[in-house]
């Protein structure tokens, strides 16, 4: 079985067996959720309905995968997946068949036709050390790989947080000069979905819109939808009421973790991270780091992984402190210092000190 | 330097630099104040000079006769501000949190609700006091530039942790940055303003006594 390749998308959900209102369902749903207006979800049915199956080539640079794995995997078999089988996703070397001279003939092929139209896919960081040798596929760099494909697409989404921000790959001391997207395309509008790996339905939430609206939904200053990162975790996590109450668990196994306090003491970054986790959660809705019991690692901010450590909290010194054992030894030896002066300026005025006696008063 | 990286900043080398100064400017000021000494007295004692020494202490917690009503913004504003600071300091969560982390000694702290309205009530205080150091002759008069720049170090910790906690203005992640850069300004100067009193008002106010009550004069 295949499916028609230039059937619209509604008549391909229902030839998968998508009911007509499961499908409007998934489009209020998608539109409450990115906070646009109710009337949206008809138009989101509508232009999505009648939308071809948009070309979708994703090029993934140094990477590890797991942004695939996010949305192949845990929305499997969702509607939000089926809608993912939808575009068409015409270069994926993670999910295509074809390898090799076979593989790059594919990318070249999706280019070309469909010049000036195509979204642009990008998970992992570009590596621009050695001229960008860290990183290459059929002998050619990532930075000309991404250059090249940058010039005919009409939008370009960094997904996951090496993609938006440099990522891992981007970590002290960042041996392969890798940096995001955006640092190196400015002339395309990019939208960051950033996450280690991403919500999956920010993904097809973002594809929704361009396809409905035919541009990119609001994006914040980091370059993210405002939709799914408008918020921080902190703001919407269930366990907030603990925080407020000061109830933390202080470790992994004690009665605060058994009773599902508040994990900011374990080193909990929710009040820093901004994204969607606490509210749309994960693998279908049904958990999400936080209420698996580990406090969020802020995977969705820039350099999270250099930003203090998983296991601190968010008040506690991010190094450890270097330079104060020896201020305290300047600040003693100071104050000694200036004791001694003090004490020798006092003996010489004392020495030099002369007794008056009645025969001076009298002369 | 994006904002995740100014917040790592503050919190690590910039921390370790406030710390550092805070630490070098306590240690080198004490020494240096309670190593000058003052000559032996020899006359005899007219009072127990010790026990006015503490007796003042307390004695200058509560303001002198008629003082109250003088200038209650003062004395009541005082109190307020003060009390609120240490509760804010040292029962916020997050706060004793870093304290643990750096002395390694911890104690039980108050709901962030309540620490809120504390902060309210304290930023408040803070702004009377100033309205009232600018609106007073007197006190306009006897208030030169340490003064305003002091109030402005202590202030500025209290209002911006409260915007991020409100999350006003600004995104949490800066304004939460902008608190931590504030509070290490605040711990830098502290030894070499008069904001230093944090360490010698006991201190001086027991060596006044002390002396007051060798004289015969206990107060």
């Amino acid at each position: 079985m295949t499916m028609n390749k230039n059937a619209k998308l509604l008549e391909n959900l229902e030839w998968q067996g998508v009911s007509r209102r499961t499908f409007l369902k998934y489009c209020a749903t998608l539109a409450s959720l990115m906070a646009l207006p109710p009337s949206a979800g008809r138009a989101m049915a509508e232009a999505l309905a009648q939308a071809k199956r948009p070309s979708v080539i994703w090029l993934p640079f140094q990477e590890c995968t797991g942004c695939t794995e996010s949305i192949t995997r845990s929305h499997s078999p969702s509607i939000e997946g089926m809608i993912f089988d939808m575009i068409s996703l015409d270069y994926q070397e993670t999910l295509m068949a074809a390898a090799g001279h076979q593989a790059e003939e594919a990318l070249h092929k999706a280019m070309q036709d469909n010049m000036g139209k195509y979204v642009l896919i990008i998970d992992g960081s570009v590596a621009t050390g050695l001229d960008g040798a860290y990183s290459c596929i059929a002998g050619r760099t990532n930075l000309e790989a991404l250059r090249e494909a940058a010039q005919g697409a009409a939008a370009i989404i960094a997904l996951g947080s090496c993609a938006a921000y440099g990522g891992i790959p981007k970590a002290k001391p960042n041996p392969t000069g890798a940096v995001a997207v955006s640092d190196i395309i400015k002339d395309k509008p990019i939208v960051n979905i950033p996450g280690c790996p991403p919500i999956p339905v920010v993904i097809t939430g973002v594809l929704a819109h361009y396809l409905t609206f035919g541009s990119l939904p609001e994006l914040d200053k980091l370059g993210r939808p405002k939709a799914f990162y408008g918020e921080t975790i902190h703001d919407r996590c269930y366990r907030r009421p603990f925080y407020d109450q000061g109830k933390f668990a202080k470790s992994f196994d004690d009665e605060g973790a058994r009773k599902g306090w508040c994990l900011f003491e374990l080193g909990c970054k929710g009040p820093v991270t901004y994204n969607a986790c606490a509210s749309v959660k994960w693998n279908g809705g049904a958990s999400w780091p936080v209420e698996a019991g580990h406090g969020c690692l802020g995977c969705s901010e820039p350099d999270f992984w250099d930003a203090g450590g998983f296991y601190k909290a968010l008040s506690m010194p991010a190094d450890p402190l270097k330079m104060t054992a020896g201020a305290a030894l300047a600040g003693a030896v100071a104050g000694v210092a200036i004791t001694v002066a003090n004490r020798a300026k006092k003996g010489a005025a004392k020495a030099a000190h002369e007794t008056t006696t009645l025969a001076d008063l009298e002369k | 330097m994006n904002e995740m990286q100014f917040l790592t900043w503050v919190r690590g080398p910039g921390l370790d630099i406030a710390l550092s100064l805070f630490v070098l400017g306590v240690l080198w000021r004490l020494i240096e104040i309670y190593s000058l000494g003052r000559k032996k007295d020899l006359s005899a004692p007219r009072h127990k000079p010790g026990a006015s020494g503490w007796h003042t202490i307390a004695r200058r917690s509560v303001p002198p006769e008629g003082m109250f009503k003088t200038s209650p913004v003062s004395y009541v504003g005082g109190y307020v501000f003060h009390i609120g600071l240490a509760i804010i300091i040292f029962l916020f969560i997050p706060h004793i949190k870093l304290i643990e982390s750096l002395v390694g000694v911890s104690w039980p702290g108050l709901p962030s609700q309540v620490v809120d309205l504390v902060t309210v009530v304290t930023l408040a205080a803070m702004i009377v006091l100033l309205a009232d150091r600018i609106m007073k002759p007197t006190k306009r008069y006897l208030s030169g530039f340490q003064d305003w720049f002091t109030w402005t170090l202590t202030f500025l910790p209290v209002l911006t942790g409260w915007l991020a906690v409100q999350h006003l203005l600004l995104p949490y992640t800066t304004m939460l940055a902008l608190h931590i850069l504030t509070a290490e300004l605040l711990l830098v100067f502290i030894p070499f303003t008069k904001l230093f009193h944090a360490f010698t008002v006991f201190g001086s106010r027991w060596f006044n006594g002390a002396v007051n009550g060798h004289k015969g004069v206990p107060v």
